[in-house]
Protein backbone atom coordinates (compact mmCIF):
# COMPACT_ATOMS: atom_id res chain seq x y z
CA UNK A 1 0.00 0.00 0.00
CA UNK A 2 1.41 3.44 -0.72
CA UNK A 3 0.52 7.02 0.04
CA UNK A 4 -1.12 7.61 -3.19
CA UNK A 5 -3.79 5.04 -2.06
CA UNK A 6 -4.39 5.86 1.02
CA UNK A 7 -4.72 9.23 0.26
CA UNK A 8 -7.39 8.34 -2.06
CA UNK A 9 -9.06 6.08 -0.04
CA UNK A 10 -9.52 8.51 2.91
CA UNK A 11 -13.44 8.32 2.82
CA UNK A 12 -16.15 11.70 2.91
CA UNK A 13 -17.24 11.09 6.46
CA UNK A 14 -13.93 10.21 7.62
CA UNK A 15 -13.09 13.94 5.90
CA UNK A 16 -15.92 15.28 7.21
CA UNK A 17 -15.13 14.33 11.18
CA UNK A 18 -11.50 15.65 10.30
CA UNK A 19 -12.48 18.64 9.13
CA UNK A 20 -15.06 19.09 11.36
CA UNK A 21 -12.59 18.39 14.63
CA UNK A 22 -10.00 20.87 13.02
CA UNK A 23 -12.57 23.59 12.80
CA UNK A 24 -13.67 22.76 16.55
CA UNK A 25 -10.19 22.70 17.86
CA UNK A 26 -9.02 25.78 15.76
CA UNK A 27 -12.50 27.94 17.01
CA UNK A 28 -12.07 27.37 20.85
CA UNK A 29 -8.36 28.38 20.44
CA UNK A 30 -8.89 31.45 18.42
CA UNK A 31 -11.64 32.19 20.69
CA UNK A 32 -10.29 31.73 23.71
CA UNK A 33 -7.13 33.60 23.30
CA UNK A 34 -8.26 36.68 20.94
CA UNK A 35 -11.97 36.99 22.40
CA UNK A 36 -13.13 35.65 25.53
CA UNK A 37 -13.76 38.51 28.02
CA UNK A 38 -12.44 36.73 31.10
CA UNK A 39 -10.65 39.44 33.07
CA UNK A 40 -7.66 36.71 33.71
CA UNK A 41 -7.79 35.14 30.42
CA UNK A 42 -7.50 38.79 29.02
CA UNK A 43 -4.82 39.32 31.12
CA UNK A 44 -3.05 36.74 30.44
CA UNK A 45 -3.72 36.83 26.45
CA UNK A 46 -3.09 40.84 26.82
CA UNK A 47 0.49 41.09 25.08
CA UNK A 48 -0.98 38.91 22.35
CA UNK A 49 -3.87 39.84 21.62
CA UNK A 50 -2.05 43.88 21.17
CA UNK A 51 0.74 42.18 19.18
CA UNK A 52 -1.36 40.32 16.61
CA UNK A 53 -3.47 42.60 16.12
CA UNK A 54 -6.84 41.05 18.07
CA UNK A 55 -9.35 43.70 19.15
CA UNK A 56 -8.02 44.17 22.72
CA UNK A 57 -10.15 46.51 25.44
CA UNK B 1 -7.44 10.86 10.63
CA UNK B 2 -8.75 13.10 13.15
CA UNK B 3 -5.69 11.91 15.13
CA UNK B 4 -3.45 12.59 12.37
CA UNK B 5 -5.06 16.49 12.32
CA UNK B 6 -4.70 17.20 15.96
CA UNK B 7 -1.09 16.14 16.37
CA UNK B 8 -0.18 18.22 12.74
CA UNK B 9 -2.17 20.93 14.75
CA UNK B 10 0.04 20.79 17.90
CA UNK B 11 3.10 20.06 16.67
CA UNK B 12 2.70 23.11 13.79
CA UNK B 13 1.69 25.44 16.23
CA UNK B 14 4.13 24.56 18.75
CA UNK B 15 6.40 24.81 16.09
CA UNK B 16 5.81 28.34 14.96
CA UNK B 17 4.25 29.74 18.29
CA UNK B 18 7.71 29.51 19.55
CA UNK B 19 9.60 31.11 16.83
CA UNK B 20 7.03 33.88 16.56
CA UNK B 21 6.83 34.55 20.70
CA UNK B 22 10.73 34.76 20.07
CA UNK B 23 10.02 37.12 17.23
CA UNK B 24 7.34 39.45 19.75
CA UNK B 25 9.75 39.45 22.25
CA UNK B 26 11.89 41.54 20.29
CA UNK B 27 9.24 43.49 18.18
CA UNK B 28 6.44 44.32 19.20
CA UNK B 29 6.49 43.80 22.97
CA UNK B 30 8.66 46.10 24.15
CA UNK B 31 6.37 49.14 22.21
CA UNK B 32 3.55 47.77 24.29
CA UNK B 33 6.06 47.94 27.09
CA UNK B 34 6.84 51.32 26.04
CA UNK B 35 3.13 52.78 25.17
CA UNK B 36 2.06 51.47 28.99
CA UNK B 37 5.10 53.92 30.24
CA UNK B 38 2.93 57.01 28.40
CA UNK B 39 -0.37 55.47 29.83
CA UNK B 40 1.19 55.15 33.10
CA UNK B 41 2.52 58.73 32.99
CA UNK B 42 -0.98 60.46 32.39
CA UNK B 43 -2.03 57.96 35.28
CA UNK B 44 0.39 59.56 37.41
CA UNK B 45 -0.06 63.13 36.19
CA UNK B 46 -3.54 63.88 36.20
CA UNK B 47 -4.22 61.73 39.27
CA UNK B 48 -6.97 58.55 39.46
CA UNK B 49 -9.93 60.26 40.78
CA UNK B 50 -9.78 63.32 38.17
CA UNK B 51 -9.05 60.82 35.10
CA UNK B 52 -12.22 59.13 35.79
CA UNK B 53 -14.21 62.05 35.73
CA UNK B 54 -12.55 63.43 32.32
CA UNK B 55 -13.92 61.97 28.82
CA UNK B 56 -10.47 62.12 27.88
CA UNK B 57 -8.84 60.56 29.95
CA UNK B 58 -11.71 58.25 30.11
CA UNK B 59 -9.81 56.89 26.67
CA UNK B 60 -6.61 56.76 27.45
CA UNK B 61 -7.27 54.79 30.92
CA UNK B 62 -9.41 52.10 29.60
CA UNK B 63 -7.67 49.63 31.59
CA UNK B 64 -8.86 51.06 34.78
CA UNK B 65 -12.13 52.56 33.86
CA UNK B 66 -15.01 50.66 35.32
CA UNK B 67 -17.55 51.34 33.02
CA UNK B 68 -15.32 49.62 30.26
CA UNK B 69 -16.60 46.32 31.11
CA UNK B 70 -15.71 43.81 33.35
CA UNK B 71 -12.87 42.87 31.94
CA UNK B 72 -11.00 45.92 32.39
CA UNK B 73 -11.85 45.81 36.24
CA UNK B 74 -8.14 47.54 37.35
CA UNK B 75 -5.28 46.16 39.43
CA UNK B 76 -6.44 43.93 42.06
CA UNK B 77 -7.33 41.52 39.34
CA UNK B 78 -4.61 38.36 38.29
CA UNK B 79 -2.68 39.05 35.56
CA UNK B 80 1.08 37.83 34.84
CA UNK B 81 4.13 39.82 36.68
CA UNK B 82 6.27 41.68 34.60
CA UNK B 83 9.50 40.01 33.47
CA UNK B 84 9.55 36.27 32.79
CA UNK B 85 6.22 35.68 33.78
CA UNK B 86 4.58 37.68 31.54
CA UNK B 87 6.65 36.59 28.86
CA UNK B 88 5.76 33.34 29.35
CA UNK B 89 2.38 33.85 29.06
CA UNK B 90 2.66 35.82 25.93
CA UNK B 91 4.47 32.53 24.34
CA UNK B 92 2.01 30.27 25.44
CA UNK B 93 -1.06 32.18 24.26
CA UNK B 94 0.66 32.75 20.91
CA UNK B 95 1.64 29.21 20.58
CA UNK B 96 -1.82 28.30 21.61
CA UNK B 97 -3.02 31.23 18.54
CA UNK B 98 -0.93 29.16 16.03
CA UNK B 99 -2.33 25.94 16.99
CA UNK B 100 -5.20 27.54 15.95
CA UNK B 101 -4.69 28.74 12.94
CA UNK B 102 -3.14 25.50 12.19
CA UNK B 103 -6.04 23.55 13.33
CA UNK B 104 -8.57 26.53 10.87
CA UNK B 105 -5.99 25.84 8.06
CA UNK B 106 -6.76 22.24 8.19
CA UNK B 107 -10.38 22.26 8.48
CA UNK B 108 -10.06 24.25 5.49
CA UNK B 109 -8.35 22.04 3.43
CA UNK B 110 -9.65 19.00 4.35
CA UNK B 111 -13.30 20.54 3.72
CA UNK B 112 -11.85 21.38 0.11
CA UNK B 113 -10.41 17.88 -0.35
CA UNK B 114 -6.85 19.34 -1.13
CA UNK B 115 -3.87 18.06 -0.98
CA UNK B 116 -1.89 19.42 1.81
CA UNK B 117 1.81 19.45 0.87
CA UNK B 118 4.24 22.23 1.39
CA UNK B 119 2.52 24.79 -1.83
CA UNK B 120 -0.84 24.14 -0.84
CA UNK B 121 -0.52 24.69 2.85
CA UNK B 122 1.88 28.15 1.87
CA UNK B 123 -0.97 29.41 -0.36
CA UNK B 124 -3.69 28.43 2.12
CA UNK B 125 -1.59 29.95 5.06
CA UNK B 126 -1.34 33.52 2.31
CA UNK B 127 -5.08 33.06 2.15
CA UNK B 128 -5.39 32.79 6.50
CA UNK B 129 -3.53 36.17 6.75
CA UNK B 130 -5.79 38.29 4.36
CA UNK B 131 -8.45 37.10 5.84
CA UNK B 132 -7.96 36.86 9.29
CA UNK B 133 -5.29 39.60 9.42
CA UNK B 134 -5.11 41.98 6.32
CA UNK B 135 -9.01 42.45 6.00
CA UNK B 136 -9.72 43.06 9.39
CA UNK B 137 -6.80 45.50 9.85
CA UNK B 138 -7.99 47.78 7.35
CA UNK B 139 -10.63 49.00 9.39
CA UNK B 140 -9.24 47.79 13.11
CA UNK B 141 -5.34 49.12 12.74
CA UNK B 142 -3.19 47.11 15.45
CA UNK B 143 -3.46 48.87 18.55
CA UNK B 144 -1.05 49.41 21.29
CA UNK B 145 -2.74 50.37 24.88
CA UNK B 146 -3.89 53.67 25.05
CA UNK B 147 -5.33 54.16 21.89
CA UNK B 148 -8.50 55.51 22.00
CA UNK B 149 -11.47 52.51 20.86
CA UNK B 150 -15.10 51.96 19.93
CA UNK B 151 -16.95 49.64 22.30
CA UNK B 152 -14.86 45.71 22.11
CA UNK B 153 -17.95 44.04 20.99
CA UNK B 154 -18.50 46.00 18.66
CA UNK B 155 -14.58 45.70 17.27
CA UNK B 156 -15.26 42.26 17.81
CA UNK B 157 -17.93 41.13 16.23
CA UNK B 158 -16.68 43.36 13.24
CA UNK B 159 -13.32 41.88 13.45
CA UNK B 160 -14.94 37.97 13.48
CA UNK B 161 -17.47 38.71 10.65
CA UNK B 162 -14.83 40.17 8.41
CA UNK B 163 -11.97 37.51 8.83
CA UNK B 164 -14.93 34.98 8.08
CA UNK B 165 -16.84 37.21 5.03
CA UNK B 166 -13.01 37.40 3.47
CA UNK B 167 -11.97 33.43 3.81
CA UNK B 168 -15.34 32.88 2.18
CA UNK B 169 -15.15 35.15 -0.56
CA UNK B 170 -11.43 34.59 -1.40
CA UNK B 171 -12.23 30.65 -1.67
CA UNK B 172 -15.65 31.39 -4.11
CA UNK B 173 -13.13 33.46 -6.13
CA UNK B 174 -10.46 31.09 -6.24
CA UNK B 175 -12.14 28.03 -6.82
CA UNK B 176 -15.54 29.00 -8.51
CA UNK B 177 -15.65 29.37 -12.50
CA UNK B 178 -18.79 31.46 -13.03
CA UNK B 179 -18.46 34.79 -13.30
CA UNK B 180 -21.43 36.09 -11.36
CA UNK B 181 -20.12 34.14 -8.44
CA UNK B 182 -16.99 35.70 -8.70
CA UNK B 183 -18.64 39.27 -8.98
CA UNK B 184 -20.18 37.95 -6.19
CA UNK B 185 -17.20 37.35 -4.31
CA UNK B 186 -15.42 40.62 -4.81
CA UNK B 187 -19.10 42.71 -3.46
CA UNK B 188 -18.62 40.10 -0.36
CA UNK B 189 -15.00 41.64 0.03
CA UNK B 190 -15.76 44.49 -0.01
CA UNK B 191 -18.63 44.45 2.20
CA UNK B 192 -17.31 44.97 5.41
CA UNK B 193 -15.27 47.58 4.44
CA UNK B 194 -18.23 49.63 2.78
CA UNK B 195 -20.22 48.73 6.18
CA UNK B 196 -17.00 49.87 7.88
CA UNK B 197 -15.77 49.47 11.02
CA UNK B 198 -16.87 50.26 14.57
CA UNK B 199 -14.65 53.77 15.19
CA UNK B 200 -14.43 55.73 18.76
CA UNK B 201 -16.05 59.15 18.20
CA UNK B 202 -12.83 60.96 19.15
CA UNK B 203 -9.92 59.09 17.57
CA UNK B 204 -7.11 60.62 20.19
CA UNK B 205 -4.04 58.70 21.90
CA UNK B 206 -1.13 59.87 23.92
CA UNK B 207 0.85 57.29 22.19
CA UNK B 208 3.28 59.21 19.95
CA UNK B 209 2.17 58.39 16.28
CA UNK B 210 5.51 57.03 15.20
CA UNK B 211 5.41 54.49 17.70
CA UNK B 212 1.85 53.19 16.65
CA UNK B 213 2.42 53.47 13.04
CA UNK B 214 5.67 51.33 13.92
CA UNK B 215 3.95 49.04 16.12
CA UNK B 216 1.17 48.59 13.11
CA UNK B 217 3.10 47.76 10.44
CA UNK B 218 5.22 45.35 13.03
CA UNK B 219 2.63 43.73 14.25
CA UNK B 220 1.21 42.66 10.27
CA UNK B 221 4.22 41.63 9.56
CA UNK B 222 4.16 39.34 12.24
CA UNK B 223 1.11 37.97 11.77
CA UNK B 224 2.10 37.02 8.34
CA UNK B 225 5.14 35.03 9.70
CA UNK B 226 3.00 33.33 12.18
CA UNK B 227 0.28 32.26 9.57
CA UNK B 228 3.42 31.26 7.19
CA UNK B 229 5.34 29.66 9.39
CA UNK B 230 2.25 27.50 10.42
CA UNK B 231 0.95 26.85 6.69
CA UNK B 232 4.52 25.92 6.12
CA UNK B 233 5.16 23.15 8.93
CA UNK B 234 1.44 21.90 8.40
CA UNK B 235 2.53 21.43 4.86
CA UNK B 236 5.87 19.15 5.94
CA UNK B 237 4.65 17.72 8.72
CA UNK B 238 1.22 15.86 6.82
CA UNK B 239 2.79 14.63 4.32
CA UNK B 240 5.56 12.95 6.52
CA UNK B 241 2.90 11.75 8.84
CA UNK B 242 0.75 10.51 6.28
CA UNK B 243 3.73 8.18 4.93
CA UNK B 244 4.75 6.96 8.16
CA UNK B 245 0.78 5.92 8.72
CA UNK B 246 0.86 4.12 5.37
CA UNK B 247 4.21 2.47 6.42
CA UNK B 248 2.85 1.60 9.39
CA UNK B 249 -0.49 0.20 8.12
CA UNK B 250 1.74 -2.09 5.53
CA UNK B 251 4.24 -3.56 7.95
Amino acid sequence: MNTATVTSQTSVSERAKAAAAALILGFVLIYTVGFAASSTVHNAAHDTRHGLAFPCH
Amino acid sequence: MVTRVLTVSILAGLLAGLLISALQHVTTTPLILKAETYEAALRAQSGPMQAAFSGEARIQLAHNDPKAGAEHTGEHEWKPQDGLQRTAFTSLVTIGTAIGFAALLLAGMIAANEQVDQRQALAWAVCGFLAFGLAPAMGLAPELPGSAAAELQQRQLWWLLTAVITAGALFVFLRVEASWARALAVLALLLPHLIGAPHPAAPESKVPAEIAAHFAALSLAIQAALWLVTGFAVGVLWPWLARRSAVTAAA
